[in-house]
């Protein structure tokens, strides 16, 4: 890893927004959003203290696997403009504080899950942190283009712990939900990549648009939609959820696949013609954040 | 004249005080209410 392109002001402290921005506040939204999603869904009354304090540690345990993510990717940051901005490579913050606070953030999540919630649901926390920062960051992200599929692995790991923190256990449904966040995140990074394509490039790091370029990745945007529409429908004809999770999750996949053929039918190369594919991206969070609602008003209404 | 630099750094040190104390006594206020809620739930 490079370190001598950042320069950092070690006169002063860090300051606490620099803190904050470690931990990705907008990535976390979406991991808190799905996790309560899949506590709620569980069938289990959960003490709302405990809940709370679940959902506090898996939303800690999401900043604190951020943390060590921008720790460990501070020489790749300053060469992208999408994070050059960031405190690492911007110089706001010393690595060696990023650090401390990454690892202290992850030990105190997982043993306050522990002792909160149940100690499977803080295994699962602790193995989701460790996924992300040494499977992802550390082995994948730099060596293939297979990074963002295996990896995906680690971001859908919340609506399994909000669950078994709700639970003690873990069954078919949170099993459903964790492959459709895996299947979910190739296009939704692979959408993302095509259009920050050069950005990728520069810092030398094997996305699929760099390594294989923009035709085959559209592809397999297209080609893994299918399966995440298949895992996203399946709760409801296994019996696992009811109508209105099925009619949601037919049509928010139908649409999600109309606007992966639009993204196979575009032949732009440059990021201005790329419009499909920002509407992919922007659509994709959009997909997630409604399909689990319609899960949690779906069991709802069952109840 | 004092360093504005000091400034900074002293103004910096200071927020970051006042944060860890209400984050300290946040989780102070949360440990008393899982204990709580432990309670209640083997009772």
């Amino acid at each position: 890893m490079n370190t001598a392109t950042i320069t950092h002001d070690t006169a002063l402290p860090a300051d606490w927004r620099d803190l904050l921005a470690l931990t990705k506040p907008r990535v976390m939204s979406l991991v808190v959003f799905t996790a309560l999603c899949g506590m709620l869904a569980a069938p289990a009354t959960v003490h709302p203290v405990l809940g709370f304090t679940a959902i506090l540690c898996i939303a800690l345990g999401a900043g604190a696997a951020a943390a060590l993510n921008m720790w460990y990717e501070a020489d790749l940051d300053a060469l992208m403009k999408r994070t050059a901005g960031r405190p690492l490579p911007a110089g706001r913050l010393d690595r060696q504080t990023a650090l401390h606070f990454g690892v202290g953030l992850a030990f105190f999540s997982v043993l306050l899950m522990g002792l909160a919630a149940n100690w499977l649901a803080a295994t699962i926390l602790a193995a989701s942190i460790l996924f992300y920062v040494l499977v992802y960051t550390v082995w994948l992200k730099r060596r293939t283009p297979q990074n963002i599929v295996i990896g995906g692995a680690a971001g859908a790991f919340p609506p399994m712990i909000g669950w078994a923190a709700a639970t003690g256990d873990v069954t078919l449904l949170p099993a459903l939900l964790f492959t459709l966040i895996f299947l979910w995140t190739p296009p939704h990074f692979w959408a993302l990549s095509l259009f920050v394509r050069s950005d990728y490039a520069a810092a030398g790091v094997p996305m699929l648009p760099v390594v294989s370029g923009a035709r085959a990745t559209r592809q397999q945007i297209a080609l893994y939609t299918l399966p995440m529409a298949a895992a996203a429908v399946a709760p409801w004809p296994l019996g696992l959820a009811g109508p209105v999770y099925g009619a949601a999750a037919a049509a928010l996949s139908l649409a999600f696949l109309i606007l992966a053929l639009r993204v196979l039918a575009n032949r732009a190369s440059e990021p201005e013609g790329m419009k499909p594919e920002k509407r992919l991206f922007a659509f994709s969070i959009f997909y997630l954040f409604a399909i689990f609602g319609a899960l949690v008003l779906d069991r709802w209404m069952l109840a | 004249m004092t360093d504005p630099r000091d400034e900074e750094s002293r103004r910096r040190q200071k927020t970051r005080a006042i944060i860890m104390a209400l984050l300290l006594g946040a989780f102070v206020i949360l440990v008393y209410a899982i204990t709580i809620a432990k309670m209640g739930m083997l009772q």
